[in-house]
């Protein structure tokens, strides 16, 4: 069959294809590259001494115990300080935000914090809390942490209540539903998985984070409570890689595979959420 | 307008209603039988729906739109301010275009209305959700698989377990927004078989686009054109020997 219009057709749809296609593999290409790098050099410093042993002087055995316990408690109570917070305000936003300027101006200053570089909010936690506590700690790293969860949250919540059809609400309306049992019964049960996918992929981000705890956990070379410096991946990885000792460089690779290895899976566990709410 | 002779459930009285400016609703006076099938009929954008959703003021959801006039249910009226919302809700059911399942266990889809403003044992609660369900011809369908989630069913079901949720709660009217118009036609057979059942007890209003549906499941028809209802009797007249010219025209496809 002979039609210009349709050959013409087809040709851009070659040619847009073919650039999605390189876009993907452009981007494809460097994760690639870096897990290479990461498996290369961090998989030889993985042991079970990483797990047990502590972060050591220069020259000496050690592992990362007491920095994968400090990230951990610090990006979950983090965490569990940011989600309420945000899912509460991204609920605002979505079911009682329609009239008045508080929504629009709460959704804009939102937006700020989304963007904000992360060392700002560091630095921000580091007047507020460091200062006037007088030391560093990993109740001030998790605050810090806690406040680049917010906004994730937010966002996320109010963007998946919005994408459930009003008709859904107004069938609970209907059956004289007071509007709390409406939000909480209805609307957020099936929004449920994608405000849990943007829980999730905001810890995924503060797990990696360095800027905020390089003002307010610091480090610490063993094991310590949240109210003394506290060791964590990310400024360990950070304080290891710029040494001049080999034995923390390798510590460091492994430490930078450990985060990438993790962040990775809870982004894999966050997509499986969001495809299984899909296909249901 | 041509009174029939029945005993009324809701009367509407100069009713106007308006989305912002635009007047949707224009002076509308009529009277809705209890216990029988009332039809609203007309073109798209006639205001069937809109009027519909005055009888349990859904349309308060949304900014800028307001009624004006009264509606009588049992004598009282519902577009007073004082009047309890959820009260008036849980008193008359509604029944949406698209089905509407929670996203929860098609027992819990079933008792979500009944617990909110009965206290019921558990054994109450499942007799009721037993009642309901039967009374929707769903119940043989799924009596064995009560915990597993609305969203399993398939389309038609999912609708009968919208219309059991809403006759659960024992509601004195039922209001159908275009019910049907999403099924297939077996499923619709099924839905329009139940509106014969359950008008004995209840006091049904259905908006249809499908004027033989209308005709086959009412037993009195409104016909509405631009926001005015322009003519109000029993079914079998109205399909037979309407008394406006512009009816007649709608009804026998000569517009609309």
């Amino acid at each position: 069959m002979k039609n210009d219009l349709y050959r013409k057709r087809r040709l851009i749809n070659f040619i847009n294809l073919s650039m999605s296609l390189m876009a993907m593999l452009f981007g494809l290409f460097w994760l690639a590259w870096i897990l290479y790098t990461l498996l290369k050099y961090g998989l030889g410093g993985i042991s079970l001494g990483l797990f047990t042993q502590t972060t050591p002087p220069p020259g000496s055995e050690g592992g990362l115990a007491n920095a994968l316990y400090g990230s951990a408690v610090m990006s979950l109570l983090g965490a569990a300080i940011g989600t309420p917070v945000g899912i509460l305000a991204g609920v605002y936003l979505a079911e009682f935000g329609s009239k008045g300027w508080l929504a629009p101006a709460t959704r804009f200053v939102n937006d700020i914090l989304l963007s904000a570089p992360s060392i700002v909010i560091g630095l921000f936690v580091y007047e507020m809390i460091v200062i006037r506590m007088g030391h560093f700690s990993g109740f001030a790293g998790a605050i810090g942490l806690s406040l680049l969860v917010i906004p994730v949250v937010v966002r996320t919540t109010e963007n998946m209540l919005r994408l459930v059809p009003n008709s859904l609400r107004e069938a609970a309306f209907a059956l004289g539903a007071p509007r709390w049992k409406v939000i909480m019964f209805v609307t957020i049960r099936s929004a449920k998985a994608g405000v849990l996918t943007g829980i999730l992929l905001a810890f995924a981000r503060i797990t990696g984070e360095t800027a905020p705890l390089l003002f307010t956990a610091l480090n610490n070379q063993f094991w310590s409570n949240l109210n003394s410096p506290m060791a964590n991946l990310p400024v360990v990885i950070f304080q290891f890689a710029m040494s001049p000792y080999e034995d923390w460089h390798k510590l460091a690779w492994a430490g930078a595979l450990l985060i990438a290895v993790g962040v990775l899976g809870l982004n894999v566990v966050a997509r499986m959420i969001t495809v299984k709410r899909e296909s249901a | 307008m041509q009174q029939v002779g029945m005993q009324s459930k809701i009367s509407v009285k100069g009713l106007n209603f308006y989305y912002g400016n635009f007047h949707a609703l224009k002076n509308v006076c009529f009277n809705v039988p209890a216990g029988a099938v009332t039809a609203f009929i007309g073109p798209s954008g006639c205001g069937k729906s809109t009027l519909l959703r005055t009888f349990n003021r859904m349309y308060e959801l949304y900014p800028k739109l307001r009624a004006e006039g009264e509606i009588l249910l049992d004598g009282q009226n519902i577009l007073a301010q004082d009047v309890d919302l959820n009260l008036l809700r849980a008193r008359v059911g509604m029944v949406f275009q698209k089905p509407t399942p929670f996203p929860m266990s098609i027992y819990d889809n079933v008792t979500f209305g009944v617990k909110l403003y009965e206290k019921l044992s558990r054994s109450q609660l499942d007799e009721r959700v037993e009642w309901a369900l039967k009374k929707a011809a769903l119940w043989d369908e799924v009596k064995d698989k009560l915990k597993q989630s609305g969203y399993s069913l398939s389309g038609g079901q999912q609708q009968r377990l919208c219309i059991a949720r809403a006759i659960a709660q024992r509601p004195d009217v039922l209001l159908l927004d275009e019910p049907t118009s999403a099924l297939d036609p077996i499923s619709t057979a099924h839905i329009e078989e139940l509106i014969h059942e359950l008008k004995s007890e209840y006091t049904i209003v259905i908006v249809t686009h499908n004027m033989q549906q209308a005709a086959r499941v009412s037993d009195y028809t409104a016909y509405m054109y631009l926001g005015e209802l322009i003519e109000f009797d029993l079914t079998d007249t109205i399909f037979t020997k309407p008394s406006k010219t512009q009816t007649e025209d709608y009804i026998t496809g000569r517009f609309g």
